[in-house]
């Protein structure tokens, strides 16, 4: 297979089928939760703040009281690689430009040098946050294959985009049909392992919301 | 493979709801849930870190709830879980946890582990790996109606104590009355002088109460235990005597897991909703502090602080009236540093303190609230659960620390204006 079939293999059809993929994972996963049910809790609720177990789903993204300082890498590394993520996958012009083709909506972007910038930062703060994970005793300890297998598959959309971008190591096209290959294999994994979170924690805060402020204790 | 073990997993499995299903796929193991646990923070041991105290839960989950789970167990990829896992996860999951739910709190994707290290111990006592301790505090508490083995003739001799002491009556099965309280075995064992307080303020406030022969003692040891049935028959017991007694409301005592089991587990134990309300006793006294109905008089001079018990606070929104009734009788009143829903646990709750092989672990994680106590330098300690009450003066004494530990209802009858009575 040449480069530039390969190319058009994971731009094309590979693409399709590991976004199917990951439609499918998704409502699977939402299956396998909801599913279960939950049995009504017949206890009465105490003065129901409205919308906390709403609001648990966002606040719980700041730091809890005292722990800031306790874990600065795991809140702020945090912080920056998943924004980091987000930057470069939306507001990278190249790709609103692929996905404008693709289902025809789009939306400004940054300006490719900062977001260049924000491909290392990101790339720097994943390496951390693994040396972390590695060095930390709590952190080793229930690390599994799940998290070393996470962690990589999002590393390598950034590096190999980053790659491509400036025409690193292997010829353009090549390197543009590898990031096409490793998003590929992200979008697959996301739905199956704790990558799954993504989407799971709104489910997982809203519960853990609804118990706290059912007992008085409400965000 | 035993039938016990069998039956264990079956409860694991029944356990596994859609909240537990999304804690687990959202668990990304950062870990952070360690450093909110005094368990580990007092120890180092990793193996403490809350979400793994259900590591098996988890396995069961994914090896037999999720579709990519099914399918590698079915390839033989992944390993069943074992009964001599769940006896290594007993002393995880019963001899380093105290259900304080400081972890649930925490999480950053939300996880509610207390809830589930709550559901994991119905599978681990039923596949017979309940610490020993807890299963005989359980069984007493069904064949006498008492975690500590109190006999209603003990009860009886400390209420003739306390009416010899307070000169007032302690009303018994009084059909009609507006509130039923209840003890903990601690009270009427350790700390008897509560039953007095609670006539003290009632006198005062012209409250219409009584206790009930028939159900007395609120310590819930199938909540700790983890066996919903047992749950069930204690609060059941208490139900049948309010409802007997037509009572409106029942005042769970200075009792943490009490409350908890009365309060919020009660009505889906029994499956259905109770025909009279539940507060804590510190909810009644401030509300009868705010209607005016009890008066104070003087102010405690000495340096003290407030120790919320878990179940109270963070796990059952009693935070303010603690504080108000503070603010009106002690002059000196100091917060510890992580206090309120943040407030660290004792160690003795959630089954640890009747849970002997845990003793060295418990008297060890109470060095957090060593160091909080040392900061303020206090001499006095007010706390409202008699089980708290007892690890503090333990370990307290342990680590050799000369500070007093008072029960928050007492301290509120010592500080009634004796003038005042309430005759409404």
């Amino acid at each position: 297979m040449s480069d530039v079939e390969f190319l058009m293999w994971v731009r094309g059809p590979g693409l399709v089928m590991a976004f199917a993929i990951f439609v499918f994972g998704l409502i699977l996963r939402l299956i396998e939760v909801y599913s279960l049910g939950h049995k009504p809790d017949l206890a009465p609720a105490r003065e129901v703040t409205p919308g906390s177990p709403w609001r648990t789903m966002f606040t719980r993204s700041a730091p809890a009281d005292g722990l800031l300082k306790k874990a600065p890498v795991l809140y702020i590394g945090g912080y920056i690689f998943h924004l980091g993520l987000f930057i470069t996958f939306f507001l990278f012009i190249p790709h609103i430009e692929f996905l404008r083709n693709a289902i025809g909506i789009g939306w400004p972007g940054l300006p490719t040098p900062v977001v260049d910038f924000v491909a290392v930062i990101t790339l720097l703060t994943l390496v951390l946050t693994l040396t972390v994970r590695i060095a930390d005793p709590v952190k080793r300890f229930l690390s599994n294959a799940d998290d070393y297998v996470g962690w990589t598959l999002t590393f390598l959309p950034v590096l190999t985009g980053w790659m491509a971008y400036h025409h690193f190591m292997l010829p353009y096209t090549w390197m543009l049909a590898i990031h096409i290959f490793t998003v590929m294999l992200l979008l697959i994994a996301l739905p199956f392992g704790k990558l799954g979170h993504f989407f799971t924690l709104f489910i997982s805060r809203w519960y853990n919301g609804n118990n706290f402020a059912r007992k008085g204790v409400a965000s | 493979m035993s039938a016990s073990f069998e039956r264990g997993v079956d409860a694991i499995r029944q356990a596994i709801d859609a909240p537990i299903a999304s804690y687990f796929a959202s668990c990304v193991h950062c870990g952070l849930c360690a450093d909110a646990c005094l368990f580990y923070t007092e120890t180092g041991d990793p193996r403490y870190t809350p979400i793994n105290k259900v590591e098996p839960m988890k396995r069961i989950w994914r090896q037999e709830f999720t579709l990519l789970g099914r399918i590698t167990r079915l390839l033989g990829l992944v390993q069943p879980v074992t009964d001599e896992e769940l006896a290594e996860w007993s002393r995880l999951t019963y001899d380093a946890c105290s259900m304080c739910g400081r972890c649930s709190l925490v999480c950053p994707v939300g996880n509610d582990i207390t809830y589930m290290i709550r559901k994991f111990r119905e599978g681990l006592s039923l596949a017979g790996h309940a610490p020993p301790g807890v299963i005989d505090a359980t069984r007493r508490t069904i064949e006498l109606g008492s975690p500590m083995g109190v006999k209603l003739q003990t009860l009886m001799a400390q209420i003739k104590r306390q009416e010899a002491e307070t000169g007032l009556e302690i009303p018994l099965d009084k059909v009609g009355a507006d509130y039923l309280a209840l003890l903990s075995s601690m009270e009427i064992v350790n700390y008897p002088e509560y039953l007095g307080a609670l006539a003290r303020v009632f006198h005062q406030a012209g409250v219409s109460w009584t206790l009930s022969t028939d159900a007395y003692e609120a310590t819930n040891s199938g909540i700790q235990i983890g066996q919903s049935d047992l749950a069930a028959k204690v609060v059941q017991r208490i139900v049948d005597a309010a409802e007997k007694l037509g009572v409106k409301t029942v005042i769970s005592p200075e009792c943490g897991h009490a409350f908890m089991a009365l309060r919020f587990e009660g009505p889906n134990l029994i499956g259905r909703r109770y025909k009279f309300d539940v507060v804590h006793i510190l909810e009644l006294l401030d509300q009868l502090r705010a209607d005016g109905r009890i008066r104070f008089k003087g102010r405690d001079p000495r340096p003290l602080t407030y120790h919320d018990p878990c179940q109270i606070a963070r796990r059952g929104g009693v935070i303010d009236p603690p504080r108000r009734l503070l603010g009106e009788i002690a002059e000196n009143f100091q917060e510890m540093h992580e206090t309120g829903k943040w407030n660290w646990c004792c160690g003795g709750g959630g089954g640890v303190s009747a849970n002997d092989r845990a003793e060295e672990l418990k008297l060890k994680s109470f060095k957090v609230k060593k160091r909080q106590l040392d900061e303020l330098e206090v001499t006095t300690v007010v706390t409202s659960c008699a089980n708290c009450r007892i690890t503090f003066e333990e370990a307290l004494e342990h680590y050799n620390m000369p500070v007093e530990v008072i029960g928050l209802a007492e301290m509120v009858a010592d500080h009634l204006d004796a003038e005042e009575v309430n005759n409404d």
